[in-house]
């Protein structure tokens, strides 16, 4: 049993290393059969890794001391949910993590398509068993999660041996949304590899027409929602368990994942102008090559350890690695898109500055920038290192200079950009359709500055915030009017109606909504508040509204951690309004300890207090309130732009529609009864984005 | 063309805007890493810059006085006066021996003013399971590809 995960990982890698053999055989040779075999060659390695990652948590569930991975980062008396995520706490778990996902998706990705494309597939295919190769690589000979605890007997001869009990799971790895943060921001990091091969593939094979595009996008897509996903449940993780009362610091670690999703989200609006008026290809192509790499490049950040991090998970030299990779992988690039650049000839030109195409453009000159200041200050130190000698590190205040300003213009753009029509918009259309959200965005505006609003980016930020929420709003509303009166429904359900019909438009206004709530949930940072004091039993502390009382400290303990508590009691106005009891957890096997922060989240505020530790003078306990307002906005925001993206990812109603031909006679019967068939013929005549 | 070029001068109007703000953000926040030999090389201007320093915590150092914390940092020999006067409780992890990043600046009675103290356990997270003290002896851990076929 013992050696069944480390025989199927090394199996896994011969049939990655086989899948791209036989695949440039099969392309080169034009045999169908090399073809096909280099296919379930492909498909095999996702069977085999899957193996590995099953024996890898039997050895976690059986508590197998002997494996040196296991040993190190768990204990039997760990919960078992955390004995399934700690198959992600370490360097070589991680890795094993993010080859097993990629292989699913590269399984996926040639399953669904394995009776389509045949010119481009095979090439597609040959990509993901490339990159997969060097994960399996790394895998199998560099960093593997199946190494055996072992030592020398009296008689010199190395034996397998056993601790009695691991060494446990790094603490602040235990909450729950570890068990779930890793994996979705993995699916991100590895998602935009599907699209990676269906580019290079396309670029590479030279495969006619546009559907390759199409692909990428939707696959895209779901790395872009997966990536999002991750970065906020990261930044949830930083926010409930790091107990310093915010949820983003400009980390390395951080600013990596945040990398590959900022080009992700040029590549998805640009996209639109490769499909609708054949722009920008080269740009586009480039985009999605650059996405890819960075999220290799952020792989490297979060498992080398080359810029120290406060999340400092690993220090290896693994990194060595990765640039080996990344260059190989930049060379490839050039090399394909020279050989083939005249594949991507652009078919239009910018007509005018007043036009979707250029608020595009604007869009995407924003988006990069955003993207080359924070790998700027991400990668300075090192950088600074090799040029001057001198390891110098930017703070917070060098990213937030460059990205308020640029987020701000994203959001006017994201306001403005939908709004205007392809090639050009006359003045009036201009005024027809932002006269009154402006008008609604400054009034928001002059009544918070009324009522003492003063910092600006804040105050830019909701004026800009009801702007945009405002055309989406009226967008929808425009829309449903038409069909409710054609359809004689009531307006609810033909925004419904208007949604299904046309998902990824107004999928993306819901994704465009959700992207205004963080906003404004970002927007309440300058207005945090926070206090610290010493408190014995019977004293108050007071922060803004709320005075809090300490009521009691005793301590819990179980077989995992002792915890010292404080129970304190919230008043409001005089009236008592809830119980907090902030933690700090001294976790047995690992000898660390950690606090374990109480949030009352309110969509207004969060009530967030911290048990800072016992004063080093008298011993007395301190506690560190802050009230964080609006933080809510923030996770709810999230989860819009989820619901967004999964809009924008179902099939047209309309286009179900249109295949049922129209003699049928059955057909009026079977319809919902408040469409009429004139309504629904009527329909068809509709324009879409 | 026309296009073109308004275009072109929106972008470069944008860009330079940015690269001010990236520059002023720059000079605000950047911090000069330093390890403490190098400290007494140090003169003029570049001793009084916002800077971190690293260093092992010196046994028995760690002394309480009122409004601040001091320590002494102590790397190949050489030893750093440190006054953390920051607001926080010092991390847990920061203890006797256990390695710390220091940021803040120089005084010119020579003590080090860190503003923050980062700590880390020198026993913590990817250490291999030999090397913490607290546990049994599990003797060497092999870790690679070769050695796995041993244990079957």
């Amino acid at each position: 049993m013992d050696i069944l995960g480390s025989f199927s990982l090394l199996l896994a890698f011969l049939a990655a290393v086989y899948a791209i053999g036989a695949g440039i055989a099969g392309i080169v040779a034009r045999k169908t059969l090399l073809t096909k075999s280099a296919r379930n060659a492909g498909m095999a390695v996702f069977v085999l890794v899957t193996l590995a990652v099953a024996c890898l948590e039997y050895y976690f569930f059986t508590d197998n001391f002997s494996m040196a991975y296991v040993a190190a980062h768990s204990n039997r008396s760990l919960p078992f949910y955390y004995k399934f995520a700690a198959l992600w706490a370490g360097q070589e778990g991680s890795l094993l993590l993010w080859t097993w996902l990629l292989s699913t998706y590269a399984f996926f990705a040639i399953f669904i398509n394995r009776n389509k494309h045949p010119e481009l597939m095979p090439y597609v295919g040959v990509v993901l068993a490339s990159v997969q190769t060097f994960f399996l690589t790394l895998n199998n000979f560099v960093a593997s999660p199946f190494g055996l605890l072992a030592g020398a007997d009296s008689a010199g001869v190395m034996r397998v041996s056993a601790l009695a009990d691991g060494h446990g799971l790094n603490p602040l790895l235990q909450y729950p949304e570890m068990v779930i943060h890793p994996p979705m921001l993995y699916l991100g990091y590895t998602g935009f590899t599907v699209p990676f091969a269906f580019a290079l593939g396309a670029l590479l094979g030279r495969y006619p027409g546009e559907k390759w595009i199409h692909i990428t996008r939707r696959w895209t897509m779901i790395a872009w929602c997966f990536q999002s996903v991750g970065i906020l449940l990261g930044a949830h993780w930083a926010y409930a368990v790091l107990g310093w009362g915010g949820y983003w610091a400009w980390d390395p670690v951080e600013n990596a994942s945040l990398l590959p999703w900022i080009t992700g989200t040029a590549f998805l609006h640009s996209v639109m102008m490769q499909e609708k008026r054949g722009m920008m290809k080269v740009w586009n192509i480039w985009l999605v090559f650059t996405t890819f790499m960075l999220c290799i490049l952020g792989t490297m950040l979060t498992r080398s350890g080359i810029v120290s991090s406060v999340h400092a998970f690993a220090q290896s030299s693994i990194g060595n690695w990765f640039v080996g990779f990344l260059a190989l992988v930049f060379i490839v690039c050039c090399a394909s898109y020279w050989k083939n650049r005249d594949y991507l000839r652009s078919d239009n030109q910018l007509d005018s500055l007043a036009s979707r195409e250029s608020s595009f453009l604007f869009n995407n000159l924003i988006l990069l920038a955003a993207c080359f200041a924070v790998l700027w200050g991400t990668l300075f130190p090192v950088l600074s290192e090799w040029v001057v000698g001198n390891k110098i590190s930017v703070g917070p205040p060098f990213f937030n200079k460059v990205n308020i300003p640029i987020a701000l213009f994203l959001l006017l753009l994201t306001g403005v950009g939908p709004l205007l029509a392809w090639r050009k918009t006359s003045f009036d259309a201009l005024k027809r359709n932002f006269a009154w959200p402006l008008g609604g965005g400054v009034a928001a505006g002059i009544v918070a500055l009324v009522f003492g609003f003063r910092d600006i980016y804040s105050l830019i930020c909701l004026i800009l915030g009801v702007f945009v929420t405002l055309t989406i709003f009226s967008e929808f509303f425009r829309g449903a009017r038409v069909i409710a009166a054609r359809d004689g429904s009531n307006l609810v359900s033909a925004v419904g109606e208007l949604t299904m019909r046309n998902t990824r438009r107004y999928g993306g206004y819901v994704v465009h909504f959700g992207m205004v709530l963080i906003f404004i949930g970002i927007a309440g940072v300058p207005f945090n508040k926070d206090i610290q004091k010493e408190m014995a039993i019977g004293q108050t502390l007071t922060i803004g509204p709320y005075s809090i009382l300490c009521q009691n400290f005793d301590r819990v303990t179980n077989g995992n951690y002792d915890s010292e508590r404080a129970t304190l009691e919230v008043f409001r106005n005089g009236k008592s309004e809830m119980m907090l009891y902030p933690e700090r957890r001294f976790f047995l096997a690992s000898q660390v300890t950690e606090t374990m922060v109480a949030v009352q989240s309110s969509p207004l505020r969060d009530l967030y207090i911290v048990y800072a530790g016992r004063s080093p003078e008298n011993g007395q306990p301190v506690i560190h309130a802050y009230l964080n307002p609006l933080v809510k906005w923030i996770w709810f925001g999230g989860i819009v732009v989820v619901l967004g993206t999964g809009l924008a990812l179902l099939p047209n109603r309309r286009a179900a529609l249109l295949l049922r031909p129209v003699s049928e006679p059955s057909w009026g019967d079977r319809l919902p009864a408040r469409v009429s068939p004139a309504g629904a013929i009527a329909r068809r005549g509709e324009g879409n984005d | 063309m026309k296009v073109r070029s308004k275009f072109m001068v929106g972008s470069a109007i944008i860009v330079l805007t940015l690269i001010s703000l990236a520059y002023v953000g720059f000079t605000q926040s950047k911090t000069y890493y330093h390890t403490i030999s190098e400290l007494s090389a140090l003169h003029g201007t570049s001793l009084h810059q916002r800077m971190r320093v690293s260093g092992n915590v010196r046994s028995g150092t760690i002394s309480h006085v009122p409004g601040a914390v001091e320590f002494v940092l102590t790397e190949q020999g050489k030893d750093l006066n440190v006054s953390y006067v920051g607001r926080d409780p010092l991390p847990d992890t920061f203890k006797d021996g256990a390695q710390a990043l220091v940021e803040g600046k120089m005084r010119s009675d020579n003590r080090f003013e860190a503003q923050q103290v980062q700590a880390k356990c020198a026993s913590k997270y990817e250490a291999a399971p030999g090397q913490t003290p607290e546990s049994p002896q599990p003797g060497q851990t092999s870790n690679g590809a070769g050695a796995q076929s041993a244990g079957s």
